[in-house]
């Protein structure tokens, strides 16, 4: 095996692929309080600074809210900016979540998705990020540790967009992807430098040149603050795409917005987000041996919500399965399934569509739970209908 | 940073395109955004029963009493709120709350 390879390829945890990329980008500011399943994250990115193979500083913060508030100030002063969280430390962010994104400070965060309390639980499920939907962030979300580290260096170039500068999350399943180790791919350092090199922030804080930050906007100009930030919104799609593309001249990998497996002919498809997809498309291949018209629908990029593409890959789709791994209690459905309907509401088209809500707490998903659904779903076109809108995968009725 | 005519934006003379990204402005810039147009009662001061203690500029959560020559104070119309504590303060009774 020459050198080269043998640099490339690597086994990791999620974790620690997280924290490989964040080291390999070269931040200057890590500012994190430490939180299962994101621990290893932070632990690796201060071992790198004490062992001189970071040039950052590690803040270790009194709790998540005054992380992410360091953040910003080191954001706006130009320096490139991590930080990570997990399940109660991002709801204890929260309010910080909207500044961030408002004050349009750039800043990259791994969430290691966890269920909320109480009851007390560790592992993983969608309840922290879908808490934090509509802050303003640009929600990632990663199928395997391979795609944690792509994003995690994706995600710097994207929120740095001059365009942009608008905060991004990298979500990956706690436990399943955090804790896992999987083999991977890794670019070497030169190529990561090229790919996002240290741009200044154009608004940088300059004690010379002062700017008044996050100032006060009555009812007479707030709501034009919100309308220019939606803009922004707006333009993240372009710029995700122009990143994905100069990525995979690099990496040799390509990314979209939406993973679509075999959804072209299909009659049924699953909808998920998070590490559950790579269970499905194990499966679908599966039913496809069977000719059975089976597809998965992964969301890489979840807010901005891909509603465009997605009912494009749904077209022609008789049977839709959401999968829900988070809800909203008291709500029409899970989060996911509540965006589905939308879309295609909004678009005229009315197939069958149930919600799935499933994993909670860190509930295992199996194949045999995919393979399950998949026959709901080929029932459901027969019987024209499911039996219910939403099921409680696997609770014990 | 483009330079942005504040009193423009106070004026009320722009749309969510022409606003300064996020709020970024170059300071000093408060002055000119007037935050008055919020008060239901304005204070006004009966200077004849005035005594110069300046509880009253103390007091004013949004320095909105101005100190003139010789201890002689007034009201800054243009970011008193009309939260009445100058008035409650004033231990002569001099400042009353009149409707708007
Ligand atoms: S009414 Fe309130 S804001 Fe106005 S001058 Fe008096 S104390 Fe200040
Ligand atoms: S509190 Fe009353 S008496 Fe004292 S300075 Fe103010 S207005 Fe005058």
């Amino acid at each position: 095996m020459s050198k080269l390879e043998y640099v490339r390829k690597m086994a990791l945890m999620g974790d620690e692929a997280v924290a490989y990329a964040v080291k390999q980008a070269d931040v200057d500011v890590i500012a994190a309080y430490p939180i299962t399943p994101q621990t290893i994250i932070v632990e690796r990115l201060s071992k790198y600074v004490a062992d001189g193979e970071l040039n950052a500083s590690f803040i270790q913060a009194e709790s998540e809210h005054s992380a992410l508030s360091i953040c910003i100030g080191s954001a706006l002063a130009g320096a490139r900016t991590f930080t990570s969280t997990a399940s109660q430390g991002l709801a204890l962010m929260h309010e910080v979540l909207y500044i961030a994104s408002s004050m349009r400070a750039p800043i990259v965060m791994a969430i290691a998705n966890r269920a909320l309390n109480s009851p007390l639980n560790i592992h993983c499920d969608h309840s922290d990020i879908m808490g934090a939907r509509d802050t303003g962030w640009i929600h990632l979300f990663a199928n395997n540790v391979q795609q944690a580290y792509d994003l995690t260096l994706m995600a710097f170039k994207i929120s740095e967009d001059p365009d942009l500068l608008i905060p991004v999350s990298v979500n990956l399943d706690g436990f399943i992807l955090t804790h896992s180790i999987e083999p991977l791919e890794v670019l070497l350092d030169e190529e990561v430098h090229q790919f996002i090199p240290h741009e200044p922030y154009p608004h940088e804080i300059d004690f010379g040149n002062p700017l008044a930050y996050g100032v006060m906007a009555l009812p007479d100009t707030y709501m034009e603050f919100k309308r220019q930030f939606q803009e922004a919104m707006l333009k993240v799609p372009e710029v995700f795409h122009k990143t994905t593309r100069e990525f995979y001249t690099i990496s040799g990998r390509t990314y979209k917005s939406l993973t679509s497996y075999f959804t072209e002919d299909a009659e049924a498809v699953v909808i998920a987000l998070g590490s559950t997809v790579e269970t499905l498309k194990y499966v679908a291949r599966k039913f496809r041996e069977k000719n059975i018209k089976v597809g998965v629908l992964g969301l890489t990029m979840y807010r901005p919500f891909p509603e465009k593409e997605i009912v494009k890959v749904l077209e022609n789709v008789r049977c839709i399965a959401v999968l829900d791994r988070a809800y909203s209690y008291g709500g029409v459905g899970g989060p996911l399934y509540t965006d589905i309907l939308a879309s295609l509401y909004k678009n005229g088209m009315k197939p069958i569509v149930a919600d799935f809500v499933y994993g909670l707490g860190g509930r295992d998903f199996k194949l045999t739970d995919s393979e399950e659904i998949f026959r709901k779903m080929m029932k459901a076109i027969e019987c024209n209908g499911f039996e219910r809108d939403i099921y409680w995968w696997g609770v014990k009725e | 940073m483009a330079e942005v005519d504040v009193k423009k934006i106070a004026r009320g003379d722009f749309t969510w395109r022409s606003l300064p990204l996020a709020a970024m402005i170059k300071v000093p810039t408060s002055l000119e955004y007037k935050t008055s147009d919020w008060r239901i009662e304005k204070p006004e001061i009966d200077q004849s029963k005035c005594i110069k203690c300046l509880l009253c500029w103390i007091y004013c959560p949004d320095m909105s009493i101005k100190r003139l020559d010789e201890g002689r104070v007034e009201v800054d119309y243009d970011f008193c709120k009309g939260c009445g504590i100058c008035a409650e303060v004033c231990p002569t009774k001099a400042i009353k709350m009149v409707e708007e």
